[in-house]
Formats: C-alpha cells, sequence, structure tokens
C-alpha cells in the first residue's frame, strides 16, 4: 500500500512540469457584420468552489466613454461565476479579442490535481452567445467538446 | 484635444453614421401598436443600441420626432425626455386609425482637402456639446481637392392603430427608400407570413437586403435574425416565428445622388414591428 501511494505523489509532483495545454477554436462566421467575440476560458472544481480564470479576451485598450471593459457582462456565466470581482486587466489573464482560428493556452502548473469543469464562453457583438463545458481530469486526463454556433472544439490534454 | 482622444472621437463618430452597414442600431419601441378607444396614449423609446430591445448606448434624438394622425396631418409629441441611454415621448392616440410615428434623416457627409489638410463634412455621431457647428457643401472652398461626398437619408417609423386600422399614413413621397406595406403592419400574427413593398424613388426595390431581428437578445444566445431579400416587385415576406417586438432594417447604397459632386447615395429604412399571437 505504502509503496503504491508514494508512486501516486510522485505522479502528482511530476504533473507540473509536463504542463496540460488547451486548444479554442475560434470559428470563421460568414455574416454580414462580424466583431470578434469577447472570451473567458475558466476553470471550475467539479465539486463546486472558486473558478479560476485562465483567460479572458476583450478590448483591453478601448477607453472613454464607453471603455471596453462595458460589455463583460455579456459573458453572463463566466460574470457570474467570478469575472464580475476580477480586477482588470489581470497579469496573464486578459488580453485582446482574438481572429478566427485556434489558440493553445497551458494549462496552470500550480493546478492541485482533481476533477474539473473546463468553461469557454464567447459573445459577440451583434452576434451571439455560447458557453461550452468539459469536465476534465487533472493530471492525465484529456477532453474534448465543440460548440455550434459561436464556438469550434475544445480540446484539453492535461498531461 | 489630444490627437489620441480626436482619434477615438474620429472613430466612435464614424460608427454613429447614420446610415451605415455598420453597427448601432437604432431603434423606436412603442409601448404598444394595436389599441382600443380614442383615449390612448402610446409612450415611446427611442435609442441606438445593438442589442434589441435593450437601452445601453446612445438615447435617440427627438429634435427630428414627427407624429402623423391617422389622416396624414401632422400630430402631437408630448412629455419628451432624453436620459443618458434612451429618449422617451408620449402621443395621445384621440383619433381612431393608424398613426405614424417617426424621423427622416437626409445630410451629406464626405471629407476634401485643402492644402493636404483633410476636412470633414457634416457631423458624425451625437452633437457634442461645445463642438462647432460642422462643415457644410457650402464651406467647400473652390481650390479643395479629394472631394468626396456621400448623400445619407433614411426613415425610421413606427406605426401603431388606434380600433381598426387605416392606411393613409402610408402614403409614399416618391422620394428615397420607403416602406409600402402590403400587409398592415398592426395586423401581424406568429406563424402567419405578412408582405411588406420597399420602393426605391417610388419604384420597387428589387433584390433589396432586410434584416429582421427579435427583442429579447438578452435573455437568448443566438441573435436570432433573418436575413431576407425582396423580388422583383419590391415585395418581402416574412413568416413570424413567434409574437413579440422586431426590428426590421434595411439599406441601399446606390449612384443616383442630386447634389452636385456627390458620388453616391446610402439610403436606410427602419422600422419596429408588433407581432401578436395568433
Amino acid at each position: 500500500m505504502r509503496p503504491s501511494s508514494f508512486l501516486l505523489v510522485a505522479g502528482v509532483v511530476a504533473a507540473p512540469a509536463t504542463a496540460g495545454t488547451i486548444s479554442v477554436t475560434i470559428p470563421r462566421l460568414p455574416v454580414a457584420e462580424y466583431h470578434k467575440p469577447y472570451m473567458a476560458i475558466w476553470l471550475e472544481p467539479a465539486g463546486g468552489g472558486a473558478a479560476r480564470t485562465l483567460a479572458v479576451w476583450y478590448d483591453v485598450r478601448k477607453g472613454g466613454n464607453e471603455p471596453g471593459t462595458k460589455w463583460l457582462s455579456d459573458l453572463r456565466a463566466w460574470w457570474r461565476k467570478g469575472g464580475r470581482s476580477l480586477a482588470l486587466p489581470a497579469n496573464g489573464v486578459s488580453g485582446a479579442t482574438r481572429a478566427p482560428g485556434r489558440y493553445i493556452l497551458t494549462l496552470p502548473t500550480d493546478l492541485k490535481p482533481g476533477a474539473y469543469v473546463l468553461n469557454v464562453e464567447a459573445a459577440r457583438e451583434t452576434g451571439g452567445r455560447e458557453l461550452v463545458t468539459v469536465p476534465v481530469t487533472v493530471p492525465n486526463g484529456a477532453a474534448q467538446a465543440t460548440g455550434k454556433t459561436e464556438l469550434g472544439a475544445v480540446t484539453l490534454s492535461a498531461r | 484635444m489630444h490627437s489620441l482622444a480626436r482619434r477615438l472621437l474620429a472613430a466612435a463618430a464614424l460608427l454613429s453614421l447614420p446610415a451605415t452597414l455598420s453597427a448601432h442600431r437604432m431603434w423606436l419601441l412603442p409601448s404598444g401598436t394595436v389599441f382600443s378607444g380614442t383615449d390612448s396614449w402610446v409612450t415611446v423609446d427611442a435609442a441606438v443600441s445593438n442589442d434589441l430591445f435593450f437601452f445601453d448606448h446612445q438615447p435617440g434624438r427627438l429634435e427630428n420626432m414627427k407624429v402623423w394622425q391617422p389622416d396624414g396631418t401632422a400630430g402631437q409629441l408630448q412629455n419628451g425626455a432624453t436620459g443618458r441611454y434612451r429618449s422617451v415621448f408620449d402621443v395621445r392616440l384621440d383619433k381612431p386609425g393608424t398613426w405614424k410615428i417617426g424621423s427622416q434623416n437626409a445630410a451629406v457627409m464626405g471629407s476634401f482637402k485643402v492644402g493636404g489638410v483633410e476636412k470633414r463634412i457634416g457631423r458624425r455621431g451625437p452633437p457634442l456639446p461645445g463642438a462647432p457647428a460642422p462643415l457644410t457643401v457650402a464651406d467647400i472652398p473652390a481650390n479643395a481637392t479629394d472631394v468626396k461626398l456621400t448623400e445619407v437619408a433614411g426613415r425610421n417609423e413606427i406605426f401603431v392603430t388606434a380600433g381598426a386600422p387605416t392606411t393613409t399614413v402610408f402614403a409614399t413621397t416618391g422620394k428615397g427608400l420607403e416602406f409600402a406595406p402590403v400587409t398592415h403592419p398592426d395586423e401581424l400574427v406568429a406563424g402567419q407570413a405578412a408582405r411588406f413593398r420597399f420602393l426605391v424613388d417610388g419604384r420597387p426595390a428589387a433584390g433589396l437586403k432586410i434584416s429582421v431581428i427579435p427583442g429579447g437578445k438578452r435573455y437568448r444566445d443566438a441573435e436570432g435574425g433573418m436575413e431576407l431579400t425582396t423580388g422583383a416587385d419590391g415585395v418581402v415576406a416574412v413568416t413570424w416565428p413567434t409574437a413579440g417586438m422586431y426590428w426590421l432594417n434595411a439599406n441601399l447604397t446606390d449612384a443616383k445622388t442630386t447634389t452636385p459632386r456627390a458620388t453616391e447615395r446610402r439610403l436606410s429604412y427602419t422600422t419596429t414591428l408588433e407581432v401578436l399571437t395568433p
């Protein structure tokens, strides 16, 4: 019993060295008026608990009367799950909106092992809004889900 | 003013051009469209925003807002007020029939250069307090180069009916983009097709693109809009998926200008339609 639990611990300790990755795809949409979506990517412990925002992509540089932060609450689920109490811009978390394409993020290396739900939410001006959730296990979990309208494939390889 | 601020203003202003195909939808939202008796009031919200019908960007302007009584004569707009995000006003529907409420705009926008310096014609966006009056076509000096002028004309109208519907207010003028409904806009029912004719300078607007977008954006994920096109007779058929308020918008760009040196004409038509349950 003792050796195996030792091995388990060793495995956990080793996990951060090979960080897992999240791949998110923003689809190209054939619409007359396209604006790059606001997006939030976050992890929630499967059993409930504080959400950890990995990325929020919005109009960071837009200031003035209607700064880019004004529309962050349109990421409705993220806003409720913790976005509203996050001071922005946040280092390593906030970034500019992304054009259609595939983007890779690394999982935080200090993530504790366990079951999580990966959430990816997108909201587009004059467009729709979509939330894709993927149950994942850290470490060693691999999972995938695909959005229907605003999001493409969301893949997680938590090696 | 700092140049960055000026650039931001210019960018913001471009986005609020009255008849662009771009964002920033202007809308009127009546409290109702079907009223009984001649003792009713309709109260109307006027705003500019992308999410219909939520006030979160700019108020609508009341200066050009007009009321047409069922006999076509001018009516009275009352209790007008403009807040941060919306304007509001009332109309007392004291005569039976269909009323038209709305505004028309017509302007010439553009730019020219004098000595290599670009100057703009026409105001972009809402009037700013203390801002100088915008330049007009009359301000173009003889030595100007690179003159680019665009005529912009739009209508934003709603129709409300007290008692039985009438059609006098649908009389068209033969100028610009106009709405000539076949189905009365105050008799719209979910699940049934409505037919509307659009006219350009009095003739059927064939192949005109029409956007129909339902209200209540915040409470669903999809925009849920319909993109439709008029036929050769200028008629578009709209089948309403559910009851509710819908925003209808049509835009057209052509070269049939009347202003000397203007090369392009941008026309728009906007209305808000209420669809009731069958």
